[in-house]
């Protein structure tokens, strides 16, 4: 139980409603109770010539009792459970905050899914326990309290016997939901072999039907399949038992009354209407009794599930605000500087950087280029922040990053991906990506510079139309331009290219780093590409290899070295000629 | 596990739909027995309920009345054996229903992936695997409440209530009446409250599937929000989204708020009736007490089959969204035709003959225009060509991957259309460049599980490119686990496997579409050492990245724009000074720098 302590915050917020839900329990319980009480008088009544009117009082009684019960149990509803939402809420709401400042480190090493599920199952199994658990818990108690004082008041031996099975009830409950549990899980997992089954053979259907292995697929998905059915009627096999257990213990309690009450009847000892209330305060208990076993798989699996969520919140942010921040910093002038740096991204794995060394100077235009996963992108993410050296230091105007803070570090940075990531919304949305207010004219400005505007402005909707599955699908150079348009629209004093313009064909490339040159004159850029097109016009080139700086000069320098960047020109020259050819 | 919680998907509420609804029978059909078997057990178990308020009337009148001890010793053993077998048949009855459940959508499942084997690739071009796997899993999934309890327990509920009718007319008709005035206020506030929760669990459902793909979305863009630092507005948004579904929840318990206590109130509105109206009737004489007592039980027996039989139309209604997709899977025919009378491939030779080939996914658009050659048994031809020149393309149809628009393609003189397709790609093994791994063994990823190919046979493919040295410093050796995708291996090591599965079939004929990505020298020679083993003694068709391959082959043809532009050797090419030493120059004149290194 100790996990879900934590949430004990949560129940002080709303403590008034939920103490004016337990007095409602408490109302709506005297109601209930009241009803057999009404019903026995009126039934022994039958013995002493009653009256018509008498009987229509008796009537009105019972209607009145539980219309004074159901009042409050709609109220019980409208307050606990009502609570619970609430508090699932919050929950929700602290869960999705802390998420959003954990650094890229735990996404890397935690799938959307695995996060998804936490956020879905695990929240919902702790609202299960905030809501029915306590409702039902509480509410059983004080039903129980009740009916038992009035039942022993009435016939003590009688009470005894007859309510013998019920704890059965509650037993069995817990005991074949726990069993229902077991099994259950058994055919989860037979479930997702039988999903990654399926996807494996769909994603390599090529290769089966290559070598004609469809019919043995076939044999091999029949299999988990029976398997599958197996399993399920493994767990049937158990919870078929459940309602003819319930229905057995309950029956048997009336039966006791029936015949031990009629015995007492016919030896004078108790009266028929006594008889007919012990049935319905039965009938009243038994719902509860069965909530009872119910209730405690919930708290068990609210424990496990609450369990997960506080080792979430227990997630350090790593990256943030220190007591070093100096917050006097501002405004950035974009003066760049990598001293020594070194990186890997886990301490088991090898550098990625190796004392890494170099200085880009305010407003200057630097490219850096490597082949494939040779740390380039690692190099650029270093500046935002986005992760932390591992060695040497990062300053930026002679400053260290760590000591700037992450709102100018930040919001001066425009960082564009080559993997273009938009979200669902509008076009203008997207490029003035979370502004409270949009300045339209700065939206075309963007795009007009990332070479977009013309493409939008033949959307129907123009910049109102809305990307993404409910909208229209960007190609990959679009997207790209796209979000070229939102990192300028921040006005950033530091621009960072990675490989932003792999997408887009070379002579719309051209014209937007010439777009690019006008606007990036007192800014800093840097530059990342495989195309010798894209990087010969700027002030240095930085050459990656095995995380080392292997060459660096101007485009004529390394030209002239003839090392690695002279032999990519070379073929990329070749390409061309290639392409160009009929 | 497929994430999409878009809501394209989500076809939430789908009216019902009788063809639909008929064409689903169709799968019960076979397990007819079953639903009859079932039914009957129904007629006798509803009665069972009902029968008790009627003993125990009995108990009252007959026994308690004319204290006759023995009387109620027995009516009582009497309920207490009407109890047993209710739940005894019960417990048969679910049982069995579940098992019809289960067998049908077994049936269906099995019918779904068998007729996802099927399609040609083109149709797998265009669906996204998610969705597939979806129809397969998910959807069909969601059928099991139709078939187990949804058709044959909507007889149960029926029968129940029939059988409370018969008994209380049985005993008093007047009363019976006065009692069920009742039941239309029931019946129609059950509907009511059914057909409310449902429009408003579609409101939470729809509200849940925004937070989570709202969730979905920003942890995959989770580095745009970081980056531009916009947790805070991103949090607003968030909270908006988040109360929208709390409310949206909260409207859904003032729903169930209202129903519960009703529905007591309307069971204690019938006591109260029968107290006034019997309890008049007993003054008069004109009814006995047990009766009063037997209806008093009766008020609490309705409210469950007539709840239950609302339930059985919403699953229902929940069944037609997913069948509806399932039997659109199910009616798309994309197939790659098999010839009526196939020409059967007795000694297959290996000789190959494009004859003016012409062919384009799409319509119009030719990605290979015109193409002709011929491979003697045998030889081995490297194909060469920039990306896009349509090398894959040439494998694709060769092996009726797709199939082409003009022209033919011959082996041993056979046109392959007229070759069975499952023979005609025994005899082709193709090695594709990015190696597919299925999870499993070693052993099984060189066998494909292939019964013909005993364990001898994959250690001798194993040896024979040079994979065993590898497999024997794992811990299981060829029953080591292989993962999903292989995520546990070298790039070379799955080039070697691959190597070893295609070996491991003994092909006439070979495809090997050669891999790009770099390896370690000393694998490198492994490698080509195996390709060189793999091309003897066969006809191969190679998409050739490897300068000793073009060296080595027979013939290389100079593939451009879906063209063939050039063909002959290497020296003859190189001499000609055209694209294929343009070529050489940017693929693999690299290699020569390092061999000579």
């Amino acid at each position: 139980m100790t996990n879900l302590f934590k949430l004990k915050k949560y129940f002080l917020r709303y403590k008034k409603k939920l103490l004016l839900g337990f007095i409602f329990i408490i109302l709506s319980n005297i109601g209930t109770v009241y009803v057999p009480i009404f019903l026995k008088n009126a039934i022994n009544s039958f013995e002493n010539n009653v009256s018509i009117t008498q009987l229509l009082n008796y009537a009105l009684m019972i209607v009145g009792a539980s219309l004074f019960a159901g009042i409050f149990r709609f109220l019980i509803r409208q307050t606990i459970i009502v609570v619970s939402r609430k508090i699932e809420y919050d929950l929700r709401n602290d869960f999705w905050s802390h998420i959003q400042k954990l650094p890229l480190r735990y996404f890397q090493n935690n799938s959307t899914g695995n996060i998804m599920a936490h956020a879905t199952n695990d929240i919902n199994a702790v609202r299960m326990f905030l809501g029915p658990a306590v409702m039902y818990s509480s509410d059983t108690l004080i039903r129980l309290i009740m009916v038992l004082a009035i039942m022993f008041s009435l016939n003590f031996s009688l009470t005894f016997y007859s309510l013998l099975p019920l704890p059965i009830l509650s037993y069995v409950v817990y005991k074949i939901g726990k069993l229902i549990q077991a099994k259950f899980t058994l055919i989860q997992e037979k479930f997702s072999e039988i999903t990654t089954k399926a996807q494996e053979n769909f994603a390599g259907i090529k290769v089966i039907k290559s070598y004609v292995r469809e019919a043995d697929e076939i044999k091999t998905f029949e299999e988990l399949n029976k398997d599958y059915l197996k399993k399920n009627m493994n767990m049937v096999r158990i919870q078929a038992w459940l309602f003819p257990i319930l229905f057995l213990v309950t029956g048997l309690s009336i039966i006791i009354v029936i015949w031990l009450g009629g015995i007492k009847v016919i030896r004078g000892e108790l009266n028929l209407g006594e008889i007919t209330a012990f049935i319905v305060y039965l009938g009243i208990l038994i719902w509860p009794m069965i909530a009872f076993g119910w209730v405690i798989n919930i708290i068990q699996q609210a424990e496990a599930s609450m369990r997960r969520l506080n080792s979430i919140f227990n997630e350090p942010y790593e990256i943030e605000d220190s007591e070093s921040t100096d917050y006097n910093i501002k405004n950035l002038k974009g003066e760049i500087e990598f001293k020594n740096v070194s990186f890997r991204y886990a301490e088991h794995l090898p550098y990625v950087l190796k004392n890494i060394s170099f200085k880009i100077p305010a407003g200057s235009t630097v490219a850096i280029m490597a082949h494939t996963g040779e740390g380039k992108t690692t190099l650029v993410n270093l500046i935002p922040r986005l992760y932390d050296c591992t060695e040497g230091e990062l300053l930026i105007d002679g400053k260290n990053v760590k000591n700037i803070p992450l709102d100018v570090l930040r919001k001066k940075i425009g960082l564009v991906q080559q993997e273009a990531f938009l979200f669902s919304d509008t076009i203008e949305n997207n490029i003035a990506y979370g502004s409270e207010n949009i300045d339209e004219d700065r939206v075309i400005w963007a795009s007009k510079i990332a070479l977009f505007d013309d493409e939008v402005k033949d959307f129907k909707l123009g910049y109102k139309t809305i990307l993404g599955e409910r909208g229209i699908t960007l190609s990959g150079g679009q997207k790209q331009r796209a979000a070229l348009a939102r990192a300028l629209y921040i006005n950033p004093k530091i621009l960072i290219l990675d490989d932003s313009f792999s997408a887009v064909d070379t002579n719309t490339e051209e014209l937007i780093l010439c777009n690019l040159k006008d606007v990036m004159k007192n800014r800093t850029s840097i530059i990342i590409s495989h195309r010798v097109s894209t990087v010969k016009d700027s002030d240095f080139i930085v050459f990656v290899s095995g995380g080392k700086i292997v060459e660096l000069g101007t485009h004529d320098e390394l030209l002239e070295l003839n090392g690695l960047y002279a032999d990519l020109y070379t073929k990329q020259l070749l390409e061309k000629e290639l392409e160009e050819l009929n | 596990m497929s994430n999409n919680y878009h809501s394209d998907e989500e076809i939430l509420g789908k009216a019902y739909d009788a063809k639909i609804m008929r064409r689903l029978l169709e799968y019960i059909k076979p397990y007819k027995k079953y639903v009859i078997f079932a039914i009957l057990l129904n007629i006798i178990v509803a009665g069972l309920g009902p029968v008790r308020p009627y003993f125990t009337k009995i108990a009252v009148d007959n026994y308690i009345k004319n204290s006759d001890f023995n009387g109620l010793f027995f009516i009582s053993a009497l309920l207490f054996l009407s109890l047993i077998l209710q739940a005894i048949i019960q417990y048969i009855l679910t049982y069995y229903t579940q098992l019809l459940g289960q067998k049908t959508i077994f049936d269906l499942r099995m019918q779904v992936f068998k007729h996802i084997q099927k399609l040609a690739l083109k149709f797998f071009d265009r669906t996204p695997i998610g969705r597939l796997v979806t129809r397969t899993t998910n959807d069909v999934s969601a059928l099991n409440d139709l078939f187990s309890s949804g058709i044959v327990m909507a007889f149960s509920d029926v029968f129940i209530i029939v059988w409370i009718f018969v008994f209380m007319f049985f005993m008093d008709f007047s009363l019976s009446l006065v009692t069920l005035s009742v039941l239309p206020v029931l019946i129609y506030g059950t509907f009511l409250f059914r057909r409310k929760v449902r429009e408003s669990y579609r409101d939470v459902r729809l509200h849940l599937a925004r937070l989570n793909s709202y969730m979905q979305e920003h942890i995959t863009g989770i580095n745009i929000v970081q980056i531009f630092r916009k947790e805070k507005s991103e949090m607003k948004k968030f909270l908006n989204i988040n109360s929208d579904y709390k409310n949206a929840n909260v409207k859904s318990i003032f729903y169930y708020a209202i129903f519960y206590p009703g529905v007591e109130l309307i069971s204690s509105v019938a006591i109260g009736l029968i107290i006034w109206y019997g309890g008049g009737e007993i003054i008069q004489g004109s009814l006995t007490i047990g009766i009063l007592f037997a209806f008093i039980q009766y008020t609490e027996m309705f409210f469950r089959p007539i709840r239950d039989l609302s339930e059985k139309y919403n699953i229902m209604q929940t069944a037609m969204a997913s069948s509806e997709r399932i039997f659109k899977l199910l009616d798309n025919k994309t197939f790659i035709q098999n010839p009526e009378n196939p020409i059967p491939l007795k000694q297959v030779k290996g000789e190959i003959e494009f004859k003016n080939v012409w062919f384009a996914y799409n319509d119009e658009e030719y990605v290979l225009k015109n193409i002709n050659f011929k491979i003697n048994p045998g030889q081995t031809v490297a194909i060469v060509g920039h990306t896009g020149a349509g090398k894959t393309s040439l494998i694709n149809i060769l092996t009726r991957f797709y199939d082409i628009q003009k022209g033919s393609i011959l082996i041993d003189n056979v046109d392959i259309r007229n070759i069975d397709k499952s023979e005609l790609r025994k005899h082709i093994s193709v090695v594709l460049q990015d190696v597919y791994l299925f999870s499993g063994t070693i052993a099984s990823n060189i066998s494909m599980n292939n019964s013909e190919i005993n364990f001898d046979k994959i250690i001798e493919a194993s040896k024979f490119v040079g994979l065993d040295k590898f497999i024997e410093n794992m811990p299981e050796k060829y029953n080591e686990i292989v993962q999903e995708r292989g995520s546990t291996l070298s790039v070379g090591q799955k080039q070697l496997i691959s190597f070893a599965r295609a070996l491991a079939f003994d092909p006439q004929i070979l495809i090997l579409d050669e891999a790009t990505s770099s390896v370690d020298t000393e694998t490198e020679i492994l490698i080509q050492r195996a390709i060189e083993k793999l091309l003897e003694a066969r006809t191969a068709i190679v998409i050739a990245h490897r300068l000793s391959t073009i060296q080595n082959a027979d013939k290389i043809l100079v593939m451009h724009k879906g063209e063939i532009r050039e063909s002959g050797t290497h020296q003859e090419l190189l001499a000609s000074k055209g694209i294929y030493y343009k070529l050489y120059q940017l693929q693999f004149k690299d290699q020569e720098i390092n061999r000579a290194i």
